[in-house]
This record gives structure tokens, C-alpha cells and sequence, in this order.
């Protein structure tokens, strides 16, 4: 499609959904979301000009038009339950398509104090709480993804912590693609809003049915008060011909401590975007990623870390495979803003390049205007280690054992961090599964 | 503290012990740029040509092209009509024969410079070629280079004595329209240094040349340009400095390097433009282009930099590892103080079998100061066997200075092994306890301390210049520590 027929055909996607906003709309929700949508259609896609778009090219992102899928589709609780994470006791919001689906969810014994809904229901006339949180915290200075999120988001999840309140078991937030069509896309939200003292661990969970394709355009905007825990997992395990944009943004206060673990093993178009801002002392962030590239996969994280007060300590580990035609991009920055002093920032990025048309770009930047502080970062990229396969040769293993073994556990290294043992054994299967050594693995996962 | 801060007062009012001007009768270009200031440059200096010719493209294509805005760097825009963008000592009559007939009062000022252009005053074996604003002044040891069969001379002089090598090897390496500074300098470059070193030769002294920079708004475009041939060997410095003035002065060189099969170029540069005053007022914007080809196997190319001038530096000497088993090195040291900006790194891109490169890079930072370390280390598809390591480490002096690092890595190579490792702190105050409580100053123990973190890239300058990085990393930073 054109150029001038694709903005046309989103000029009229906005007035669709400006014309079907319920007329009793608060007028902050519908100014933020006039005001996205006219952001979303001045600005275009990002093209790989921008510095912070420079290696990964959404062009077959931005050559489709892309409308909301159908109606419902039918799914039965047997194919959400395959999906799921075997073991895992959980609450859970099932997302098909974007739109919330209650019949398949399970949000019973919640603790007092923790509201979880979704956000179609909440739109439908409890917005006052909103207010403080939608699209508060998200910005597009890096890309119009986030303001076509809030100019078409359709449905979500919104949670909510008093003060103090522990959610014993994690919050599985399960969202499916089925639509067959590759011009479809939805753009879910979730809203987070830890208060003070509060603990919950959030696994943010991307699939596809099979045969399902489309475009997932996400933002997650978390809140963690004063000496909130929050532990946020994202698994993206999309069809390989799926697209992906995720923009996650975290704002963090005093003592609040927030890990995250970011694992990538689907999509044919993957970019993160995680926004971190660490605005109190002794705020903490535990940044935690994997990606595996294969087939013509790319898979971009974008990691920005904003230390602007002082005594705050980040922690980033971040590991990339690349085999068959894939492309792996990892750009991770810390910045230290003046004051900042005792900031503790370390930041690491390795990565494996295991074939010779696949391709590893890393990009780890500090930007440091305090003197009193702590701050390393470190990028490998490179192949299995020789030596360790002799070891492990002359051990007896074969060739191609050995190199599936450490392969194996160059990746865990990143996943052993994760302490739900459901969701880490199930990623560690899901990943052996991948690697070409798969009937090998299998009997090490 | 309280001494320490007294001290940091008095020596971040340091004197720039350059920045005197000499009074000489010049002959200087009005302000402007244009086509015919493009032919009036060429034809002052009897260009041939196809010189004309290719400046004429630099400058039609520079009219196409925008200036750089990625760097971090801010300074307000530079009008490039209001420079003047030639300027030469008047020549009494003709060019001067010999020594004797050069102006006094040049000679002079690289006296007070530190730079005795008389070959009898001899800087320990070392060849000169001085630049004075836009034109060489003289060469030492031409007769005793020629010998060996080195030809070190101006470039002007290239043109008119060897013009067939400069058709074959000027902007193989930095095309004309590279980037927006090295278009500039392809169409309005005044002058700059050429060095050819024959094959099998290894040249007898290290060639040097010193840049000064006297007139008022002129800017100096140099071009440099080395051919090592077949299993050469050459080590080559500059130096660099400007008076103190509160104009902002362009300066935007091109460098060019080539090694040949088992040819080895070694380029140092200390490099100490006037920084501009403690607010940042006046001072040389420096933006530079600098890259060699390693063109043959096993050759090799090494930069080595201290860069403790100039109001802003925009400069990545780069390697281009072509041949086989060719090796890419990169060692820098970047002071910034007051209100200096650096934008500074090496681009290493590894395109021939098992190559290989190096990059140490140590950025300081002290006063208002910002400094950038911007890197590239690139394996292309059919580098097999390539190999990468970096290291950059920053030290910050004071609490509203700035260090940045943006390293850039790509790799397409399954056999690309590439490393790169970070970090940046201040000198702790155990170090200077520790040293006090010996009996050190305070100030001779950060000196040390800085010293000791540089050692690294001091160690591979030559020996004289080693030494005067030294002295000039203590004048810059003494005692602006906190």
C-alpha cells in the first residue's frame, strides 16, 4: 500500500474510534486519546534514520494496514489451558485478541486491597482511577507505538495494590492471538499500580494459536510506590511470523524494588522498549533478559535505565543467541543524571552469534554526569568456548552434545535468576526445543 | 578540603601557555566561501588539474550535505561565510631556499613553541614539518629522509614534486564527500603534511609535524596523507596549538593513512588547541576525519591520541582491516576541564581474515566538562577469525562534569570474538590517603593517580612525546580533584 493510501486508511482507523467513544467519556480520556491518535498519524512509523531505530527496520510493520480483528473468536478453556505454564498456580486474566475474556479467566481469592480488572470494564465507568495512572507515564519520544496504543487500545488489565498488600500467588496475565490475518492488530495495556509496601509478581505472557498471526502493539506502565516488590515477568512466545512492539515503562520510589525478566523466543518482528526511572533513593531495579534469534526472526531491547536520584542501584543482564538468518539488537543505557551520587549501576550484555548469516548488534551506553559513582558495563559477543568442548569431549559427549549443552547453559544463566520454578522450567523446555541440538536437550531439560 | 579546593581555584585558572599570537605580515583570504575561493586556494598554489578539479566536487557535493548533529556536543551554529579560509605568512619574494631565508619571527615562535625547526638544534633525531596557519612553513632532515628514499614533505609541495602519487592515493581512504567536515577540507584544505615510505624501508626517524594556528578567523584545513609501501615501517606524530583568543576557531583535518602488505604506520598526536577560558568562551572546535587501510596482509595501523585541547573535539580515528592477519589499535587519552566537550572514539571494521584490533581509551573529566567515548567495532560477513578488544575507562574529577559511553557492536561472523568493557569512577579517597600518609602531596598524588590510569596509552607513544603528554595531562588536571 502506498504511503498516502496508508495514512489515509489510519486517518479514517482514528475517526472509527473516535467516532465509537462513548459519549460520556470523561474529557481528560478523551483529550489523551484525541491528542495520542493525532500524535500516532503526524509522526508515522519509526524509520531506521532514528538513532534509536537504527538497526531494526519496522518496515513490514508499517507497509500493512492494520485494523481490530473480528468479533470474538471462539476458544475453548482446554487450548488456553495448553497454553498456560505447566505447575504454575495462578491468578488469571485471559486476553484474546486484545479483549478480555472473563469465561476463560480466574481471578478468584484475591487478597483484600488488591483490585485486578480489566480495563474495558473500568472504561465502562469507573475512570476516575484511571486518571492518575493511563497514560501518565508513557511517552513517545522514541516512537508513535505508545500513542497508537492509547489512540486504539481496546482492553487490558489494571492492577491495583493498596498499601501493604502481598499477593501470594503471581498474576498470570495471559494474551492470545487467534486471528488468522496478518493485518489485524491490537493494542492491550496494562496498568500497574503497586502502593506503598506492597508485593506481586506479574507474568505478562504472549501467545499465538496455532496458525494465528497479527500485530500485538503493547504498553505496560508500573508504578512502584515506597517500598514496593515487584517482580514483572514478560514471556514472548508469539507464532514466528508475528509482530511485536512492547513499551514498558516503570517508575520507581523510594525503597521499591522491581526485577524484571524479559525472555523473547517467538515473533518474526520483535522490539522492547524498557523505560526505567528510578526517582527516589534506594530504589532498585533487577533487569533480566534472553532472546533467542532463528529463522529470519529480529528481535530488538531497547533498556534505558534513568538513575535521577541518588542511591539508587541497577542491575542488568541481558543474553543473545543468533542462529539460521536471525538478528539479535541490544541497546541498554544508564543514565546518571547530576546528584545522582551512590548510584550503583552495572550493566551486561553477552551474546552467542552460532551461524554465519545471523547477526548480533549491541549497544550498551552509560551517560554519567555524577561523580561519586559505581558504574560498569561490559558486551561480548562471540562462540562457544573451545576449551569447555574439549573438556566436555574428552568426557565422552559428542560434538554436537556438548555444543547443546553449553548453549543451554550460556541461556540459563539468565533464567536460573527467575524464582517461579513453573515458568523457568517450562521456558528452559520451550528453549531446548529450539536449539539444534533439541533431541539432546531434551533430556537435560 | 579546604586546601584542596584553593588548589583546584588556582589551577583551573591555569595560564594556556600557547596561547601568545605572533605578529607577521600575512596574506589572508577575505571571509567567505564560494567557488572561486575554492579556485583562488588552488590556483595560489599552482595546483595541477585534476586537483582543482576534485575540490570542486568536495565543495559542490558539501552544498548537498548537512552538519552532524548526533554527537554530544552543542555549540551555536558556525557560519562558514564569516571565515577566512586561507591564510600564509607573505612571502618576501620567493619561497624560502633554506632556513635562513624563512621570517625570524616565525622561527621564533616554534622556538617559544618548544619546536627548533634549526637542524642543528636537533629534537633527538626527530624530522619537522611545521604548518603555520594554512601553509607548511618548512621541513627538517629533507636531504637526509630523501636518502633512504622517504619522501616526507608539505603537501603543497606533493602536488607540485610527486603529483602522480597524490592522483593515485588522495581520498581513497576519506572520499571528498565522507562526511560534512572531510567535503569542507577536501574543497578549501590549504595544506598538511604527505609522507611516502618506499617498499622494504624502514624509515630512519620519526617524522613529525607541528600545526599552529595565528591568524584571527581563519579556520585551518590540513590534509595529511602516509603511504606505507610493501613491508615499510613509519611512525609519525603531531602536535597541535592556537593563541587565546575568544572567537571560536574551525579547525577540520583529514587524515589519510595506507599500509601495504607487512607495512606498519604508527600515528601519534597530542594534540592541545587552545580549550577556550573557564566559561567556555573562545577556544578551537576541532573536527576531525581520521582513518587508515590496513590494504595488505599483515599490515598494521596504530592511533595513539592525547587530546587535551580544543572547545569541542569530533574525532574518531579509524582502522579499515582489509587485508589478512591485519591488526587495528586505537590507545587515547581525553582530558576535558572546564567547559570542554569531547566527542572522541575509533571506528575498528574488520573485513579481511583473522584481524585483529585493540582500543584502550581512558576519558577524563574535570570542571563543566563533557566527555564522550563513541565507538564502532564492525565484523562484516566474511571476517573470519576476527578479534576485538576495548576497553574504556572513565574518571571523573569534580561532581557537574560528565562521562558518556556509546559503544556500537555489530558482528556477522559466527567466528567473531569481540569484548568490550566499561567503566567510570572517581579516585577514591583511600588512594589519596593512602599516599598522603607516605609523605606525597596531595596534589603529586592524584597526579599520580591520573598518571597511573593513562599509563596504558602513554606507554605507546614514542619517548619525547611521552613525556610531554605527562607534563601536559599535570597542567590540565592538577588538583581538580574532589
Amino acid at each position: 500500500m502506498s504511503a498516502n493510501a496508508l495514512s489515509q486508511h489510519y486517518a479514517e482507523q482514528v475517526r472509527q474510534v473516535q467516532d465509537g467513544l462513548p459519549a460520556e467519556l470523561p474529557e481528560w480520556l478523551a483529550g489523551r486519546r484525541r491528542g495520542a491518535a493525532q500524535r500516532f498519524v503526524a509522526a508515522g512509523f519509526p524509520d531506521p534514520r532514528q538513532e534509536e531505530w537504527k538497526y531494526t527496520n519496522v518496515r513490514p510493520i508499517a507497509t500493512k494496514p492494520f485494523a481490530a480483528p473480528a468479533a470474538d473468536a471462539p476458544v475453548s478453556p482446554e487450548t488456553i489451558a495448553g497454553l498456560g505454564f505447566e505447575g504454575l498456580d495462578a491468578h488469571r486474566m485471559v486476553f484474546v485478541d486484545g479483549r478480555f475474556r472473563p469465561e476463560l479467566s480466574d481471578l478468584e481469592g484475591l487478597p483484600e486491597g488488591a483490585m485486578v480488572r480489566s480495563l474495558s470494564g473500568m472504561l465502562g465507568g469507573d475512570t476516575d482511577r484511571l486518571e492518575p495512572l493511563l497514560g501518565t507515564l508513557a511517552h513517545d519520544r522514541f516512537s508513535s507505538f505508545a500513542a497508537a496504543n492509547m489512540a486504539f487500545m481496546s482492553d487490558g488489565a489494571v492492577i491495583m495494590l493498596s498499601r501493604g498488600v502481598r499477593v501470594e500467588r503471581p498474576l498470570h496475565l495471559l494474551l492470545v492471538g487467534s486471528a488468522g490475518s496478518p493485518a489485524t492488530w491490537h493494542h492491550p495495556r496494562v496498568l500497574v499500580q503497586a502502593g506503598e509496601q506492597s508485593e506481586v509478581t506479574i507474568v505478562e505472557h504472549y501467545a499465538d494459536l496455532d496458525g494465528a498471526s497479527g500485530f500485538t502493539n503493547t504498553v505496560t506502565e508500573l508504578r512502584a510506590e515506597a517500598g514496593a516488590q515487584v517482580r514483572h515477568y514478560l514471556v514472548q512466545d508469539h507464532a514466528d511470523t508475528a509482530y511485536h512492539i512492547g513499551s514498558i515503562f516503570v517508575q520507581q520510589r523510594r525503597d521499591s524494588r522491581v526485577t524484571s525478566h524479559n525472555v523473547n523466543l517467538g515473533g518474526r518482528l520483535v522490539r522492547h522498549d524498557l523505560n526505567i526511572d528510578l526517582t527516589e533513593p534506594g530504589a532498585e531495579i533487577e533487569l533480566n533478559g534472553l532472546f533467542l534469534v532463528g529463522g529470519r526472526q529480529h528481535v530488538d531491547t531497547h533498556t534505558r535505565v534513568h538513575h535521577s536520584s541518588p542511591n539508587t542501584t541497577s542491575r542488568e543482564q541481558y543474553r543473545g543467541i543468533g542462529q539460521g538468518h536471525g538478528r539479535g539488537v541490544f541497546k541498554g543505557r544508564v543514565l546518571v543524571e547530576r546528584g545522582a551520587q551512590k548510584t550503583d549501576a552495572q550493566q551486561h550484555s553477552a551474546n552467542l552469534l552460532l551461524s554465519p548469516n545471523a547477526e548480533i548488534d549491541t549497544k550498551p551506553e552509560l551517560e554519567i554526569y555524577a561523580d561519586d559513582v559505581k558504574c560498569a558495563h561490559g558486551a561480548t559477543v562471540g562462540q562457544l568456548d573451545e576449551t569447555s568442548l574439549y573438556y566436555l569431549r574428552s568426557r565422552g559427549i559428542g560434538t554436537e552434545a556438548a555444543r547443546g549443552m553449553l548453549v543451554f547453559a550460556f541461556a540459563d544463566e539468565v533464567l536460573e535468576r527467575m524464582e517461579l520454578a513453573p515458568i523457568r522450567t517450562s521456558i528452559e523446555r520451550r528453549l531446548a526445543a529450539r536449539l539444534p541440538q533439541a533431541g539432546v536437550m531434551e533430556v537435560i531439560a | 578540603m579546604s586546601t584542596q579546593s584553593q588548589d583546584v581555584e588556582q589551577l583551573i585558572k591555569r595560564e594556556y601557555k600557547y596561547g601568545f599570537s605572533t605578529d607577521i605580515d600575512q596574506e589572508i583570504l577575505p571571509p567567505g566561501l564560494n567557488e572561486d575561493v575554492v579556485r583562488a586556494i588552488s590556483a595560489k598554489k599552482n595546483e595541477p588539474e585534476f586537483m582543482l578539479k576534485w575540490r570542486l566536487e568536495a565543495y559542490r557535493h558539501w552544498l548537498t550535505m548537512r552538519e552532524p548533529s548526533w554527537a554530544h556536543v552543542h555549540y551555536p551554529k558556525i557560519d562558514y561565510q564569516s571565515i577566512s579560509y586561507y591564510a600564509a605568512p607573505k612571502p618576501k619574494d620567493d619561497a624560502p631556499k633554506s632556513l635562513d631565508e624563512v621570517d625570524p619571527k616565525l622561527l621564533e615562535t616554534y622556538e617559544k613553541l618548544g619546536i627548533p625547526l634549526h637542524e642543528r638544534a636537533r629534537l633527538a633525531g626527530v624530522a619537522v614539518d611545521a604548518v603555520f596557519d594554512s601553509v607548511s612553513v618548512t621541513t627538517t632532515f629533507k636531504e637526509k629522509l630523501a636518502e633512504a628514499g622517504v619522501i616526507f614533505c608539505s603537501f603543497s609541495d606533493a602536488v607540485r614534486d610527486h603529483p602522480e602519487l597524490v592522483e593515485k592515493h588522495l581520498g581513497t581512504v576519506v572520499p571528498s564527500g565522507d562526511n560534512y567536515f572531510a567535503a569542507l577540507n577536501a574543497a578549501v584544505f590549504s595544506d598538511g603534511s604527505f609522507v611516502y615510505v618506499p617498499k622494504g624501508v624502514r624509515c630512519p626517524m620519526e617524522l613529525s609535524t607541528y600545526f599552529r594556528i595565528n591568524a584571527m578567523n581563519t579556520g585551518q584545513f590540513e590534509r595529511t596523507l602516509i603511504i606505507a609501501e610493501e613491508g615499510s615501517h613509519v611512525s609519525y606524530l603531531e602536535g597541535c596549538t592556537a593563541p587565546q583568543r575568544d572567537e571560536n576557531q574551525l579547525h577540520a583535518a583529514v587524515v589519510e593513512l595506507i599500509a601495504l602488505d607487512d607495512a606498519e604506520i604508527k600515528y601519534s598526536t597530542v594534540q592541545n588547541w587552545y580549550p577556550g577560558d573557564e566559561e567556555g568562551k573562545g577556544g578551537i572546535y576541532n573536527f576531525v576525519t581520521k582513518r587508515g587501510e590496513c590494504r595488505g596482509r599483515n599490515s598494521k595501523i596504530s592511533w595513539t591520541q592525547v587530546e587535551a585541547g580544543s572547545a569541542i573535539t569530533w574525532k574518531y580515528p579509524s582502522c579499515v582491516l582489509i587485508g589478512d592477519n591485519s591488526v587495528g589499535e586505537f590507545y587515547s587519552v581525553a582530558v576535558g576541564n572546564n567547559m570542554q566537550q569531547i566527542d572522541s572514539g575509533t571506528k575498528m571494521v574488520h573485513v579481511g581474515k583473522n584481524t585483529r584490533s585493540t582500543i584502550i581509551s581512558k576519558g577524563i573529566s574535570a570542571g563543566r566538562a563533557n566527555n564522550a567515548y563513541r565507538g564502532l567495532v564492525k565484523v562484516v560477513g566474511g571476517a573470519e577469525g576476527a578479534r576485538n578488544y576495548t576497553q574504556c575507562d572513565s574518571l571523573l574529577l569534580g561532581d557537574r562534569c560528565g562521562a558518556h559511553t556509546y559503544p556500537y557492536i555489530e558482528a556477522k561472523n559466527p567466528t567473531a570474538q569481540i569484548e568490550h568493557e566499561a567503566t567510570t569512577s572517581k579516585i577514591g579517597d583511600d588512594q589519596i590517603f593512602y599516599l598522603k600518609q607516605r609523605g606525597i602531596s596531595e596534589e603529586d598524588a592524584v597526579n599520580m593517580i591520573v598518571n597511573g590510569f593513562c599509563k596504558e596509552v602513554f606507554g605507546e607513544l614514542p619517548m619525547e612525546f611521552a613525556v610531554e603528554a605527562q607534563a601536559l595531562l599535570a597542567v590540565s588536571l592538577e588538583g581538580a580533584v574532589g
